[in-house]
């Protein structure tokens, strides 16, 4: 699904971030990202997340190679992506619910059409009786959860997740990690960025280790 | 976590909570923030200034256009009295005469009485004209779009009744056209002026409202949103903000214009109305000045929109560009 081939990324005339990646992410796949602070994790999540483009070196998303992609095709792309922001990216004026439904609302969707999926979902992440709250009266957690709910609500192929536990206690953080593993089941690829090693050890799954902008990969 | 999972102690509960309801779906940009509500003050005050300044060029165009078509309407025949001359058939000659060049509408001729009241500023009532040698006058009306040939009306005047003087007002003519011309230039270099004004204003106020709301275009983009998609919300919701603002300040200045209006009609004769009229007209817009005003808010409206089209679409041009330039990557908050 995603194919990345001798990847390389400096910002400006810097020190190259990332170098000489190659690796693939495969349909249906499950892994975690991990490395140090300061490792170009989330460097690498902007690449895949289409926001950022390799100095050097090729990488496919979705058979299409993202330097030929026109700018007016991306949002097309983008929305075949789940991502969750660490720091959530929340719209304070809209309510739970409202920014959960946001990715079907851009896409042109009915209310009506999603309505139930929406109260769905924010039940099964535990927000059934907060969809009419705004953000700033959530905890950190409870935004956490809202962000996972918009980056899943529209089923992506792929899902991209930076921190998505660092604001949760454990067992959120277990119940959060059953829901990506869930979604992983029903055919979506997962990439969890995280320091958690806990997390980590709770799950068989590939692991991506950044270090010093060079990537191993344990399967 | 006070907000843990329920599904279980749900599901044994004999009936089931009612379903939470949802509110209705707010739009995708706040309707109302300081920054709107300062950009919606912003753009009335403009308004109100650009359609007041419409309006009094208006009718500062209309009182030198009346000046000047007054003036320039008539052209006067002037017979100085001779011994050998029979006054009355002179008038009527010269009137006749006048009247035979295309270009002439009408001719009168000054009566006795009517000359006398004329010289009553000078010469006192009772005035019996037969024992003055005071010169008569004809007065005719010309077509201002084809005016007859006056040089010809002259030479033709002098060789039937030698002291007749024709005066086509010339140099009053050309004197109040030209301050006619001066006038009007003045007022459309001041409308020029305050519309540029209005429109960098609502350019900047319209850019700086926005500014305030450019995560809520990052977050759009990032969940997908086609940028016609981001630009058409924010349009709808600047163009809101326009119309309020841009209907409120021109119903004001129609307001002031109808009051002012109002009060010269109600205080006709008295000198300070006669002063307002002899310098600026009659307060009166007509069709043309709301015309003016509803021209002026749909000016403003479709300024504000495209601005907010336009600064919505350069936004996303420019995550997008940072994208394709990692040195900028700094400027894009971390995913």
């Amino acid at each position: 699904m995603i194919h990345f081939e001798n990847v390389g990324l400096r910002y400006g005339m810097g020190p190259e971030i990332l170098r000489d990646l190659t690796f693939d992410i495969p349909r249906r796949s499950f892994q975690f990202l991990t490395g140090p602070s300061g490792a170009g994790k989330t460097t690498l999540l902007r690449l895949l997340f289409l926001s950022l483009q390799p100095t050097r070196g090729i990488i496919r998303t979705f058979d299409r190679e993202i330097s030929a992609i026109p700018r007016d095709e991306l949002p097309m792309l983008r929305r075949r992506i789940g991502i969750v922001f660490q720091d959530f990216r929340l719209l304070d004026h809209l309510t739970t619910y409202e920014n959960v439904a946001l990715p079907l609302r851009v896409r042109g969707k009915e209310e009506s059409s999603y309505r139930a999926d929406v109260l769905e979902l924010l039940k099964w992440v535990g927000l059934g009786e907060r969809i009419n709250v705004l953000p700033p009266v959530l905890s950190g957690g409870e935004k956490q959860r809202a962000a996972i709910a918009r980056a899943l609500i529209d089923r992506p192929e792929l899902l991209l997740a930076d921190e998505p536990t660092g604001n949760v206690d454990p067992p959120m953080a277990r119940r959060l990690l059953s829901l990506f593993l869930e979604l992983n089941r029903l055919g979506t690829a997962v990439v969890i960025a995280t320091h958690d090693l806990s997390l980590m050890d709770q799950v068989e799954a590939r692991r991506m280790i950044l270090s010093q902008g060079r990537l191993d990969i344990y399967d | 976590m006070t907000d843990a999972p329920r599904e279980t102690t749900q599901e044994a509960q004999p009936a089931r909570r009612p379903e939470m309801k949802v509110r209705p779906t707010a739009p995708i940009v706040p309707p109302a923030n300081v920054s709107g509500n300062a950009l919606m003050l912003v753009i009335a005050i403009m308004a109100f200034l650009a359609c007041l300044t419409f309006g009094a060029v208006s009718m500062v165009r209309a009182t030198a256009a009346s000046w000047q078509s007054q003036i320039s309407r008539e052209i006067t025949i002037q017979i100085k009295p001779d011994d050998d001359l029979d006054m009355e058939k002179a008038l009527t000659e010269a009137r006749d005469l006048a009247l035979t060049f295309s270009g002439t509408r009408d001719g009168t001729i000054v009566d006795k009485a009517a000359t006398a009241r004329l010289l009553e500023p000078w010469l006192g009532e009772g005035l019996n004209i037969d024992e003055l040698p005071v010169p008569r006058l004809v007065i005719v009306t010309i077509d201002e779009q084809a005016p007859p040939d006056f040089s010809a009306m002259r030479a033709a005047l002098a060789e039937k009744i030698p002291t007749a003087f024709l005066d086509d007002h010339r140099t009053w003519v050309d004197r109040l056209v030209a301050m006619a011309r001066t006038t009007a230039f003045i007022g459309t270099g001041v409308l020029v002026l305050v519309f540029s004004a209005m429109v960098l204003t609502v350019i900047f106020a319209t850019r700086g409202a926005l500014s305030g709301n450019r995560h809520i275009v990052e977050v759009l983009h990032f969940v997908g949103a086609e940028a016609s998609f981001v630009a058409s919300e924010f349009q709808k919701h600047f163009l809101k903000i326009s119309l309020k603002g841009s209907v409120a300040g021109g119903f004001l200045a129609a307001l002031f214009f109808a009051v002012a209006g109002f009060w010269q009609g109600r205080s006709i004769a008295t000198p300070q109305s006669d002063q307002a009229t002899a310098l600026f007209g009659t307060f009166s817009m007509g069709a043309t000045g709301y015309l003016g005003i509803a021209g002026t808010i749909v000016v403003i409206a479709l300024l504000t929109t495209l601005t907010a089209r336009f600064t919505v679409m350069r936004t996303i041009h420019e995550i997008d560009q940072i994208r394709s330039d990692p040195s900028r990557t700094d400027q894009l908050p971390d995913p």
